[in-house]
């Protein structure tokens, strides 16, 4: 801890607390298979999960390879239409539960949340094990459903399709998801007592960086919203395979209470899946542009107002259903209301860049990439929100475009920003900027050219879930898996280069990017106790430079030293 | 204001729903690509103005720019977005419920197929005629799972739900033919489930619905036969007996016994009825008596004349005839439609198309 930019950052912990012998890193504490398998170090239960959310991603990456190819031309030419439905259940299955929903939380949450408030571990260390073993043993019954023959349901499960017509692997395939249900419960509470007892002095939930507010609201949402999800996969597993009459119309059941109940978890979930992009934003874009973050308390109240108003928004996904047109006009209010809070977030991270010191640094170019992919995907959903656009546009390409912005464009260039941002710190090595660069980029054309056509295709009238098309369309539908391409090489890179630099990469410094969180006040990687000594929070977070005071100090970036380990 | 997109990003505008559509889509375009345009601007602006090592002013920021700002962008973003939520609503509020006097069209979906039929008593699969300028009231139903009904020209989408009714209306404003598409996943064919939407001139219509056959003709002999000589009691959808389905199967390529395959057509048909035991459907046995000699010609006429028209599709009246508000979920009804072929346990899996 010597130069000059280091010490007006270490403000926030207790540069007195730090010892100088060193303890061996946390990827050094045991080097068995079983020193893992067994391990309640919520650092290495992070690159568990890492490790599993990066294989289904890829498999999720492959289906989702497969229907743009067959969508290449308007006939059936790859596959046959079981196989093409298969293929598009298998690709949102797989993406929203195994990849989109455990992506940021359950690695860089995992990771970063004790890091971040001054914890030595999560409150539960083996509960956050098991969360992992069940997160795998339902993705592993899922890949079953798969082996065994395919589900050809959707990712929504709507009955009396998966109930009763269904000839495909329903069952498996919904108890695998259910399973991981229990395990982001389990996350959930995790880190709601983390956050509750665990703050280091001084931590005050005002000083808490807005990841770990995040981490929060999400986990608020894992916990209110995933037992609906439980509930209503064990009544279709009842229905299906033991026959009891819950959703079925032929014995008095309702088709549309299954919506309801299917929708009240899988909105919130989309919440799931931006809030912790929204967390990861913050840091980076306040990092690289050397600024507080601006409205801090406002971003706070955000988050807050986006996770509670969002459980009141879920009836916007069935207004073609035949619902009360009454309850269709409450829920397109509230879902016009919800936006608000995400434009405010996105005005208050452009306000941050003003009169920042921005760099360009690859986590950097993911936000920026972030907040234009974000912006369009949130207003795009204005348009849903419109019942009578609504009507038009519902289950076409101008649906899958729309949270594609918000799944795709927005968490998962927010998931890379984030991996690249805290790489240093979890491997302890430097990944190769250019290549880094060139990847976020690429990635960005990529999508644009991959979603922007189904906007347009949507509103001509393609439907969603289509092997076969009206040829008419066909151009959108080549532009678009012309697009996927590029984003497969896009994706495909950092698997390359992020596996290079594991092995080759030099090694990081403790802090290389100058940042101000408590997370950097330690080595890279960190020890197993993650900090030396009882680290002390003194201020606010974000303090790269007062807003009354001008940057004098922070302008030549100063590199840091060299790796404590 | 519908004119400010470009032609070949519109799809065809063909009912009176479609231009008021058209027009808010149009506006809230504008408006998001305002904002849009607002927020990249400023992010360029500041990124390339504050890039590290600029010489741009860094000071204090105003005392301005603070939560009096937020406070005013809060509420200026709010503002903007309850103009949208009222606009959208008066439209879609006006639009609720059909003119009184709007003809009534039935519709009922079944994998993957749509039936229709008109108060006139004209039925149709995978077509629907209708008269331009007249509003028409689509009363749904599905026999199976749940489809939606998407006329994208209409700008009209409404689910058709098993065992309840939905409603919807519209009122075309063109003369063509447009696409009616299935918009709920609804399984193996779902991307085929598709027909059209033919609207005519009222003379055109009127002259094409007298020509359509009236109730008591070929078919509905047929009808009485399909049961009075017990081809129902297998070929029922709802029947224990191990037999082809026959709704729906004309114009089908049907798998046969050794690799080959036949269309159903008049002469199958026929030889189906007469030597029963010659092309046995794969995955059934051959346990259908011969009706050699049975049967008169003029009877396998009005037989095959009712299997043409697809052997449900005459069952479908009753339930048809409901009244619209009746549900025919109620309890105690048995109206209970039967299960698509290729779901009924045991049914041959369904061909793959080529």
């Amino acid at each position: 801890m010597s130069s000059g930019a280091t010490a007006d950052a270490t403000t926030l912990a207790n540069p007195r607390e730090l010892p100088l012998e060193l303890p061996a890193s946390y990827l050094a504490d045991g080097r068995t298979l079983l020193s893992w398998l067994a391990t309640t170090d919520h650092k290495r239960i992070a690159i568990l999960y890492a490790v599993v959310i990066t294989f289904f991603f890829f498999v999720g990456g492959i289906a989702a390879t497969l229907v743009r190819l067959e969508l290449f031309t308007p006939q059936a030419d790859l596959v046959g239409s079981d196989t093409y439905n298969k293929l598009f259940s298998l690709h949102g299955i797989v993406m929203v539960w195994f990849f989109l929903i455990p992506s940021i939380p359950t690695t860089m949450g995992n990771f970063l949340l004790p890091l971040m408030i001054g914890a030595r571990d999560l409150a539960f260390p083996k509960l956050n094990l098991v969360s992992w073993y069940l997160n795998l043993g339902g993705g592993l019954l899922t890949l079953a459903a798969v082996l065994a023959g395919g589900i050809d349901t959707g990712w929504t499960f709507y009955v009396p399709y998966s109930t009763t017509f269904s000839n495909s692997f329903v069952t498996l395939a919904v108890l695998g998801v259910l399973v991981s249900g229990f395990s982001t419960i389990a996350t959930g509470v995790n880190f709601i007592a983390t956050v509750h007892y665990l703050r280091a002095p001084g931590m005050t939930w005002f000083r808490l960086p807005l990841f770990v507010w995040a981490m929060y609201t999400t986990s608020l949402i894992f916990v209110l919203a995933t037992p609906v999800l439980a509930v209503t996969l064990t009544l279709v597993v009842a229905e299906r395979s033991f026959g009891l009459p819950i959703f079925d119309p032929a014995r008095g059941g309702d088709p549309i209470l299954f919506q309801h109940l299917f929708w009240f978890y899988s909105h919130p979930a989309v919440y799931i899946m931006v809030l912790p992009a929204m967390g990861v934003i913050s840091e980076v874009i306040t990092c690289y542009a050397r600024r507080r973050i601006f409205g801090y308390s406002f971003m706070v109240y955000a988050l807050v107002a986006i996770a509670m108003i969002g459980f009141f928004t879920w009836g916007h996904h069935m207004f073609t259903s035949g619902m009360s047109p009454y309850a269709a006009l409450v829920f397109s209010f509230l879902s016009f209301i919800v936006a608000v809070p995400s434009a405010i977030k996105v005005f208050n991270w452009t306000a941050t860049l003003y009169r920042g010191q921005i760099g360009f640094e690859s986590p950097m170019l993911y936000a920026l990439g972030f907040l234009g992919l974000f912006t369009v995907g949130g207003l795009t959903g204005l348009f849903l929100a419109s019942v009578p656009i609504d009507v038009h546009v519902q289950d076409t390409y101008f649906v899958v475009a729309h949270f594609h912005y918000i799944m795709v464009g927005a968490s998962v260039s927010a998931y890379f920003a984030g991996l690249h941002f805290w790489w240093p710190k979890i491997t302890g090595r430097m990944y190769p900027e250019a290549w880094a660069r060139f990847a976020a980029i690429l990635m960005f054309f990529g999508f644009n050219l991959t979603f922007f056509p189904q906007f347009i295709a949507g509103y001509l009238g393609m439907p969603r879930r289509y092997h076969v098309y009206p040829p008419e369309f066909q151009v959108w539908n080549v532009l678009s898996s012309a697009g996927a391409a590029v984003l497969a090489a896009a994706y495909l890179m950092p698997l390359g280069y992020l596996t290079w630099s594991v092995f080759f990469g030099s090694r990081a410094p403790n802090d290389p990017w100058n940042a101000s969180g408590l997370e950097w006040r330690t080595t890279s990687p960190p020890p197993r106790q993650n900090f030396f000594g009882n680290p002390e929070v003194l201020a606010q977070p974000y303090n790269y430079h007062p807003e009354s005071t001008p940057p004098i100090k922070d302008q030549p970036r100063v590199p840091s030293q060299g790796s404590l380990t | 204001m519908g004119n400010l997109i470009p032609a070949f990003l519109k799809p065809e505008s063909a009912s009176v729903q479609a231009a008021k559509v058209d027009m808010i889509f149009t506006g809230l375009t504008l408006i998001s690509a305002g904002i849009v345009a607002l927020v990249i601007g400023l992010v360029v602006t500041f990124a390339i103005r504050f890039r590290r090592g600029s010489r741009a002013n860094r000071g204090e920021l105003p005392s301005l720019v603070s939560s009096e700002f937020e406070i005013g962008w809060t509420a200026a973003t709010l503002f903007v977005f309850l103009f949208i939520f009222w606009w959208a609503t008066s439209i879609e509020i006006g639009a609720y419920s059909a003119p009184k006097d709007a003809m009534e069209v039935h519709v009922v979906a079944k994998q993957w197929m749509w039936k229709t039929q008109s108060a006139s008593g004209a039925r149709e699969i995978n077509e629907l005629h209708v008269p331009v300028g007249a509003p028409v009231r689509l009363i749904l139903t599905s026999q199976d799972v749940i489809h939606s009904f998407y006329i994208p020209a209409f700008r009209l989408k409404r689910d058709a739900l098993p065992y309840q009714q939905t409603e919807t209306w519209f009122q075309a404003t063109k003369t063509g033919s447009f696409h009616l598409l299935c918009t709920e996943f609804c399984g193996t064919d779902h991307s085929r489930m598709l027909g059209r939407v033919i609207v005519m001139e009222p003379q055109d219509y009127a002259r094409w619905l007298s020509a359509q056959p009236e109730r008591d003709g070929l078919a509905e002999l047929g009808e009485r036969l399909f049961t009075a000589r017990g081809c129902s009691g297998c070929h029922d959808a709802g029947s224990k007996v191990h037999a082809p389905s026959l709704a729906g199967i004309w114009g089908q390529a049907v798998p046969l016994e050794g690799n080959r395959t036949a269309t159903v057509d008049e002469a199958y048909l026929r030889d189906s009825i007469l030597q029963p035991k010659r092309d046995v459907v794969v995955g059934y046995e051959p346990i259908m008596p011969s009706y050699e000699g049975l049967l008169t010609d003029g009877e396998i006429q009005s037989l095959v004349a009712y299997i043409r028209l697809g052997t449900d599709k005459l069952d479908l009246i009753q339930s048809l005839s409901l009244e619209p508000s009746q549900n025919i979920c109620a309890p105690g009804q048995s109206s209970a439609s039967p299960r698509s072929p290729a779901m009924v346990p045991g049914a041959p899996a369904q061909t793959p198309r080529p």
